[in-house]
């Protein structure tokens, strides 16, 4: 186990601004550069930077293999059930607009898309997440 | 809009829903994930026969995701080509999901039972994403989840050797999907359109640049990798013979078949044959190599000493057939060569669910300790003897009609060497097919033949789609007129026709 204090503190310091500009870059998705994919990664790198500053075993306690499942399990199901709904007013599959013209609220395709974004970002950040568990991982040892 | 206007994209979205419900379930009871997943698969083979019927009554179906036109969208396109290869495949699917039940109980093991079905789905709608859609950089990325789900399913029978096999496939698989990434890359350069009828307008203008040949070369060998075409078939052999039955079912039938489809939509739709004729001529080297292909995997399959291995070496020689309709390049061969994917299909299901069965029942699928194995398992070994007949090209089998029909397009293309060639190479498949029979059937049990009434005939899961595989090798070459109404249309669609 490290026990390098300066390492600790600033990593403790920096996540949660790393985890803050993951969210900014999810949101940011349906206006400009930006999206799910690249918010979700950022956020893993979040968790990378913990793990090298804590060690895998501690991270993993918090956030461990169901949260991945399930995380990564609902940001697809987010995904494919809002594409699933544009379907009832009557449009293509992800045709947001459908949604929009048939509930009357204004900027709604917008929100769609971030929640579509969200639900990207979730599975990314799981995914990237679990492959740094396995890479991590001695094959059941404790390292 | 009804909702059958919406069934291209069902059958995508709701997979990849089911693949998730899968995990969930298989959490709360792990013999839930069974039936989730053949039911998945029997309603996407029911919106396959659906959408066809469709296509042959109105012709091509597009669905534009999101509701954006081609230049700006993606768009999932089915004519009568991709209509005909998308039904055989989960025709195949549902065959193997109904078989491996009892296949993944004896080879994967309970903790992995999951993973497997989840795996499953998934390597099924890359490969129906593959087959649908409509936009070349699509195809690519439909074409990586199939393969790492392969990947992971070679490797979930937990032998050493599974796990080399399935290794030696991820890394030719990457060079290969290397390789398509920079073609598709030289497309859109050359170009500026992803969208495959997009790209076949816009690239007569550009047909003689070199970062067009170039991609023209790197999509055609890279998707050739990917259907183990004959000198880059090495990963085959292996992945077929260490991966679980149901795996290699379905690899077997329905991987490389989309991949070969793949293959005929880059060269015939993309490039279309004024390219492949006249700009830059390849039909004659790809004929000559299919050729090469047919003779060498039948005479390496002879040489074989194991029985899963023998089929697999089979398979390049039958992929041999298939290109060789592409390498002649008329109506009459194309219209064998679309026949051979739905005929080897199912022909080589029903051989491998055969071989499966052995290994179910007796543990090995050496042919030297497979003697007189026909007095205890009769069924399994008459169904093979049918298949077999068909991988042979006996009347009135589907392997019968395919053939016909590729000799008849070379003959119509002066290729009649070719044609004499492509005779010598069934007779080959005599040499393999009868070997086993000869095994089975004549050879002494060396300790089975004690219990003589003992029967280890399998499970009926098991046994029926083996059985309707062998029959449909029958029927479907009696009842050929019928295919050939969806056949013709699309050999001609093809070459540029209606």
């Amino acid at each position: 186990m490290r026990r390098n204090v300066i390492i600790k503190t600033v990593s403790r310091f920096l996540v949660p601004f790393i985890q803050v500009y993951a969210l900014y870059v999810i949101v940011h998705g349906a206006l400009g550069a930006g999206g799910g994919f690249q918010g979700g990664v950022v956020f893993a790198a979040s968790f990378i930077l913990m793990i090298i500053a804590f060690g895998l075993t501690c991270v993993r306690e918090r956030f461990g293999y169901r949260w991945i499942v399930m995380l990564s399990a609902l940001g697809i199901t987010i995904y494919a059930t809002i594409g699933l709904l544009c379907l009832i007013p009557g449009g293509n599959y992800l045709e947001y607009g459908s949604i929009e013209a048939a509930l009357g609220i204004p900027h709604l395709h917008g929100y769609l898309i971030d929640a579509v974004e969200i639900g990207i970002g979730m599975t990314v950040m799981a995914i990237m997440t679990s492959i740094i568990y396995d890479m991590g991982d001695t094959g059941g040892e404790s390292p | 809009m009804t909702l059958i206007d919406h069934l291209p994209v069902f059958l995508i979205a709701i997979p990849i829903l089911a693949s998730l419900l899968i995990l969930v379930a298989g959490w709360w009871d792990r013999r839930l994930c069974y039936p989730i997943s053949l039911v998945t698969i029997l309603s996407q083979f029911g919106a396959a026969v659906i959408i066809l019927a469709q296509v042959m009554r109105e012709g091509t179906v597009r669905y534009y995701l999101g509701g954006w036109a081609p230049p700006l969208g993606i768009e999932l396109a089915i004519d009568s080509f991709n209509g005909f290869i998308l039904t055989t495949i989960l025709l195949l699917s549902a065959a193997a999901v109904i078989y491996a039940r009892r296949s993944v109980e004896h080879e994967v093991g309970p903790e992995k039972t999951i993973a497997f079905y989840v795996l499953f789905q998934l390597l099924v709608t890359g490969l129906v994403g593959m087959t649908i859609t409509g936009d070349i950089f699509n195809l690519y990325v439909f074409l990586e989840i199939s393969s790492i789900a392969a990947y992971a399913l070679i490797a979930s029978a937990r032998k050493p050797r599974s796990y080399l096999a399935s290794f030696n496939y991820l890394i030719l698989g990457s060079i290969a999907g290397g390789f398509i990434l920079i073609g598709t890359g030289n497309l859109y350069a050359a170009t500026g359109a992803l969208n495959m009828l997009d790209i076949s307008r816009l690239l007569p203008a550009s047909f003689e640049l070199a970062t067009v040949h170039a991609g023209f070369l790197f999509l055609v060998i890279g998707y050739s990798i990917k259907a183990a075409f004959f000198p880059l078939h090495i990963w085959l052999p292996d992945a077929y013979a260490e991966s679980p039955s149901a795996v290699t079912i379905l690899i077997s039938t329905v991987m490389s078949k989309v991949s070969v489809y793949a293959l005929f939509r880059i060269i015939f739709t993309i490039f279309t044959t004024a390219y492949i004729v006249d700009v830059f001529p390849v039909t004659g080297f790809i004929l000559f190599i299919a050729t090469v292909a047919m003779i060498a995997g039948a005479v390496i399959a002879i040489a074989q000493s194991d029985l899963k291995r023998m089929l697999a070496y089979s398979s390049v020689s039958q992929i041999g057939y298939i290109m060789f309709a592409l390498g002649v390049a008329n109506q009459v061969a194309l219209e064998g060569g679309i026949l051979h994917i739905l005929g080897h299909a199912v022909m080589k299901g029903c051989l491998f669910m055969v071989a499966g069965l052995i290994i179910y029942r007796v543990g090995t699928s050496r042919l030297s300790d497979l003697g007189g194995i026909a007095k205890v398992m009769p069924i399994s070994c008459a169904a093979f003897a049918l298949a077999g007949a068909s991988m042979i090209g006996i009347p009135p089998t589907i392997g019968f009609m395919s053939k016909y029909y590729l000799v008849l397009g070379a003959l119509e293309a002066g290729h009649w060497l070719y044609a004499a060639i492509l005779l010598l190479g069934s007779l080959l498949a005599v040499g393999y097919i009868w070997r086993f029979i000869e095994i089975a059937y004549f050879r002494d049990g060396r300790d089975r033949g004690s219990g003589a009434a003992r029967t280890l005939e399998a499970p009926a899961s098991m046994l029926a789609p083996m059985v309707a595989l062998a029959l449909l090798c029958l029927f479907l070459g009696i009842f050929v007129e019928g295919l050939m109404e969806i056949v013709g249309p699309a050999a001609s669609l093809l070459l540029g026709g209606a």
